[in-house]
């Protein structure tokens, strides 16, 4: 494989323009969500979310509706559920979500089996099909990428406030219920955003590996965002372009570039702990003789 | 097993009458499903009391505590804060409590961690002596709340805030912490941020739950004598296991064990000490 002919090609062809625009647009959703699912811990929530979109997609392609509408209807619903039902019986989150998981996708399946001549798209929404997405798709994942730029612009201080303590901010009369929910449902949009892009099998990695990779190196939400999001789109190309060469599928090659960059990331973090704990200690020692 | 009272039921009025009582319990009762936690639990808190609440382990009292906060609903009875149900009024209570409810790991600087609290907006103005004394009576001690839209508003921190946040921190002596993730603190410097954290929201009554379990002995005198200054301007609640460290500290102390009585704090032995532990207690004398 060969770079320069990679950068030949997304010069000329407009479906691999089409599909760099795709991944770096993701890239913003995930970098900006991304961080709250690390920190939060709700990689398992995003997970049911992400599977139970198929849902969604199935029912509207059976309408003869724009399989995203569906995702991104199924997606909210399934969000403001989990919400809801970890807000009030704490206990059996994980059952329900565990739950809304394989019902949403036997759901979709179920209507994708019936909607005439679909099944070949199954596998685009399982693994993602960047190759494909045509210039409508282009203008709703940004517009999704404004809206949630907005939210965090507007309330990011409520945001981090729920996610760093939730207690802390329910007594200090921050509506804890609204902004939990409604980061959720951001959540959600999110994974709708990277759908195009790498499935909805593959979303978690993108929604996750990126931000904790920027976890390793920076303290503070806000730089976790920057760093998340130039790790997503340089993730993306990456992957965009060692797929093109051998035209192996680009959603795999993306995820399993994130997945390598994560491993060598923790790796790399480990290595600097230690050696600033040997370093500390040996400051110690001399301090002593 | 055997049931552990506290010497006998009674009461725990104020000895004025209460009229101008910060804190007002009647007749609470509580249960986590099935099993009770607290039984007809009357209290009063006066302004400026330093009351600390003692009992054994499972007896009630972060319960009490979350109760006073609104984080928990009781089953019967009635709590008002300045006048207010306890919800409402959680503005104007800075809350410490016993274990951090958040990561160590969390990427959040303490200066950030500590202007959290203001978010949610501050108390108004207090009533001044004279609108005070014109107020028909329960509601003598009614505290104007901020907006519940408040803690809606969006966008950044105001200079106002950064200074409170500054001044909070300044007043616990962490001044010099602000810039340090708040995963690098020892046990004594994450003790005075959460006490920060809970000054910056400008509150009238300071509640602490066990706020020194997890720290060495030295600084549980440093953090006390903090709280005894502090005293001088808020009005004081601190949970403690050690009831013969905190009577040297506290004016009153309220002992919980599924309910409430209260003790003077000179009137402390030896003797109620066994009664309410149940057991023989080692305890160090020591001089008012």
């Amino acid at each position: 494989m060969d770079m320069t002919e990679f950068l030949t090609a997304l010069a000329t062809q407009g479906f691999l323009q089409s599909a760099l625009a795709a991944g770096l647009l993701a890239s913003i959703g995930c970098g900006l969500i991304g961080p709250y699912v690390v920190v939060k811990r709700i990689a398992f929530i995003a997970g049911g979310i992400a599977h139970s979109v198929l849902g969604g997609m199935g029912v509207a392609l059976y309408f003869g509706q724009p399989p995203l509408a569906g995702a991104l209807g199924a997606s909210v619903v399934a969000a403001l559920l989990i919400g809801w039902v970890r807000l009030r019986w704490r206990a059996d989150e994980d059952t329900l979500i565990g739950a809304l998981w394989a019902i949403g996708m036997a759901v979709g399946l179920l209507f994708i089996a019936k909607t005439p001549g679909y099944q070949t798209d199954l596998m685009s929404y399982l693994f993602g099909n960047i190759l494909l997405v045509p210039a409508e798709s282009l203008w709703f994942m940004a517009a999704l990428d404004a809206v949630l730029l907005l939210l965090v612009l507007a309330w990011h201080r409520q945001f981090l406030a729920v996610a760093f303590d939730e207690e802390f901010a329910r007594l200090r009369g921050i509506p804890v219920t609204f902004f939990y929910l409604l980061l959720l449902v951001m959540v959600a949009v999110t994974v709708v955003l990277l759908i195009q892009v790498v499935g909805l099998i593959l979303v978690l990695a993108l929604l996750t590996l990126p931000a904790a990779i920027a976890g390793h190196y920076v303290h503070s939400l806000g730089l976790m965002m920057l760093l998340a999001t130039a790790l997503g789109g340089t993730v993306n190309l990456a992957g965009l372009a060692l797929s093109y060469g051998p035209d192996l599928p680009a959603g795999p090659t993306i995820i399993l570039v994130a997945g390598a960059l994560y491993v060598a990331s923790a790796l790399l973090a480990g290595y600097l702990a230690r050696r600033r704990a040997q370093r500390a200690a040996g400051e110690g020692g001399n301090a002593k003789r | 097993m055997k049931k552990r009272q506290c010497l006998t039921a009674q009461a725990c009025p104020l000895a004025r009458g209460g009229e101008d009582a910060l804190i007002r319990v009647w007749d609470l009762n509580f249960a986590y499903g099935a099993v009770p936690v607290l039984e007809a639990v009357n209290l009063e808190i006066g302004a400026g009391e330093f009351l600390g609440i003692v009992g054994p382990n499972a007896g009630g009292k972060s319960t009490l505590l979350k109760l006073i906060l609104g984080l928990l609903e009781p089953q019967s009875g009635r709590i008002r804060v300045l006048g207010h149900p306890p919800a409402a009024a959680s503005r104007l209570i800075g809350y410490v409590p016993q274990y951090p409810s958040f990561p160590r790991d969390f990427p959040i600087t303490v200066e950030q961690a500590v202007l959290l609290a203001r978010i949610g907006g501050i108390q108004g103005p207090l009533p001044t002596k004279g609108q005070r004394a014109d107020q028909s009576r329960g509601t003598a001690n009614r505290d104007p709340l901020p907006g519940w839209f408040a803690g809606l508003r969006p966008g950044g921190y105001s200079g106002a805030d950064r200074a409170a946040a500054r001044q909070a921190l300044a007043e616990v002596e962490a001044e010099d912490l602000a810039r340090r993730r708040i995963g690098s603190l020892s046990g004594g410097q994450l003790q005075r941020v959460l006490l920060a954290r809970a000054l910056a929201g400008e509150p009238r009554i300071l509640i602490l739950d066990e706020p020194t379990a997890n720290i060495d002995q030295r600084l549980e005198g440093d953090i006390f004598d903090l709280l005894r200054r502090l005293n001088q301007r808020l009005t004081i609640l601190v949970v403690s296991h050690d009831i013969g460290f905190i009577s040297s500290y506290v004016g009153r102390v309220a002992c919980v064990n599924r309910t409430l009585i209260c003790h003077r704090t000179d009137a402390i032995d030896g003797q109620i000490i066994r009664d309410l532990y149940g057991e023989s207690v080692r305890m160090v004398a020591h001089r008012h």
